[in-house]
């Protein structure tokens, strides 16, 4: 049954992917190309390009890619909840865990020294966006051609915008999508 | 506060359109969700968005559908959690469904990758402004260790590419340490702080 199978891989895939992102990437090659035979390796590489292109986290982009090629909408749809119930589970009760016991001093402990870990993350992951926004794919170069202008003012006038009017970072984010479409027709 | 229809629409819509366009998944969700819950709503407060940011984290699976979660459980029980799940899931769920169909036209499409170019840089605003101010929030506290532990994890991240599991790990020890140290301090009666 096909759609048990999708199920199961995409529950395995949901489950091991720690670390969310490109972790998740070898897992799901080995279920989708490795084990499955579901997707050539041309494929699966233009799965993880159009994942990257799109919204949405990689695994789930390629729950629904794969459930819709191998099985239709049903596919995509058994798919996409597979790659979801196993971190549903934990985390409601890591969820329940942490209502339960946030008081008490060692968990607060953790939890201040986890803070600024994240801040850091957040840090590292907007860099990695920047660089990728401003250099492009080749990664941070000091050599001044390779800037793009576009999206170099682009981030200055949204940062600007952000901190000066506080503006729903949505509008910011299309505004800029936008601008970025505009830019290119006309030129 | 209430579970009322209100708040439900409210989270269903909010992590829809912060789904639908984030881009490069993994932790770019969380300043976004920051902005929305935090700043523009006040339904949850700062500290409390970073522990579960910590928990989605640490937690298997997407990132940003963990924190979903966490933030639809905390703000409307399960029922809130559902309506983030759905929120988070649907937007690249039709993103692909429409894409599978259409990717070579879509790939070579120039004006859609010059918008989604632009996209990338406003994304990446956003996230500098989030940054700026937790970073800031963090440095203000003047807890040294804090600092250290914020600078420490940017530089093993960032530069080392240690996985993410193990400076949570360390970091969270870290953490458990300074408080136990300072237990131990106060129990002899000296300066607890």
């Amino acid at each position: 049954m096909i759609l048990l199978e999708l199920f199961w891989s995409f529950m395995q895939i949901g489950m091991f992917s720690i670390g969310g992102g490109m972790a998740a990437i070898p897992l799901i090659q080995n279920q989708v190309v490795n084990i499955n035979q579901w997707l050539t390796l041309t494929e699966f590489t233009d799965l993880i390009t159009i994942a990257e292109m799109t919204p949405g986290p990689i695994a789930i982009n390629s729950a629904t890619f794969v459930g819709i090629r191998i099985a239709g909408l049903p596919g995509a749809i058994v798919a996409t909840l597979g790659c979801v119930l196993p971190s549903a589970v934990i985390v409601f009760t890591l969820a329940w865990i942490y209502n339960k016991y946030k008081e008490l001093t060692v968990i607060k402990g953790i939890l201040s020294g986890l803070r600024p870990a994240i801040v850091a993350l957040i840090a590292s992951a907007g860099l990695t966006i920047f660089i990728l926004a401003i250099w492009g794919e080749g990664g941070f170069s000091s050599d001044p051609q390779s800037i793009n202008i576009t999206s170099a003012l682009l981030f200055t006038m949204g940062i600007f915008i952000l901190r000066k009017w506080r503006l729903n970072p949505i509008v910011v984010m299309l505004g800029s999508g936008l601008i970025g479409g505009l830019v290119y027709s006309l030129i | 506060m209430k579970h009322n229809k209100h708040t439900y629409i409210k989270l269903f819509t909010s992590t829809f359109y912060l789904s639908a366009f984030t881009f490069g998944g993994g932790f770019v969700i969380i300043p976004l969700m920051k902005k929305i819950f935090v700043d523009d709503l006040h339904w949850i407060e700062e500290d409390e968005m970073l522990n579960l940011a910590a928990i989605a984290q640490s937690s298997p699976g997407a990132v940003a559908v963990n924190a979903a979660i966490l933030l639809g459980y905390r703000i409307a029980g399960v029922f809130g959690a559902l309506m983030t799940i759905l929120g988070t899931i649907l937007p690249p769920f039709i993103t692909i469904s429409i894409i599978s169909i259409f990717y070579s036209a879509f790939r070579d499409n120039a004006i859609i990758s010059a918008v989604l170019k632009g996209m990338q840089a406003g994304v990446a605003a956003v996230i500098a402004d989030v940054v700026l101010n937790l970073g800031g929030s963090v440095i203000k506290d003047k807890d040294i260790i804090s600092s250290l532990v914020m600078v420490g994890a940017f530089v093993a991240t960032f530069f080392l590419k240690v996985n993410v599991m193990f400076i949570i790990l360390i970091c969270g020890l870290i953490g458990a340490a300074k408080v136990l140290i300072n237990i131990n301090k106060s129990n002899k009666g000296g300066d607890s702080k």
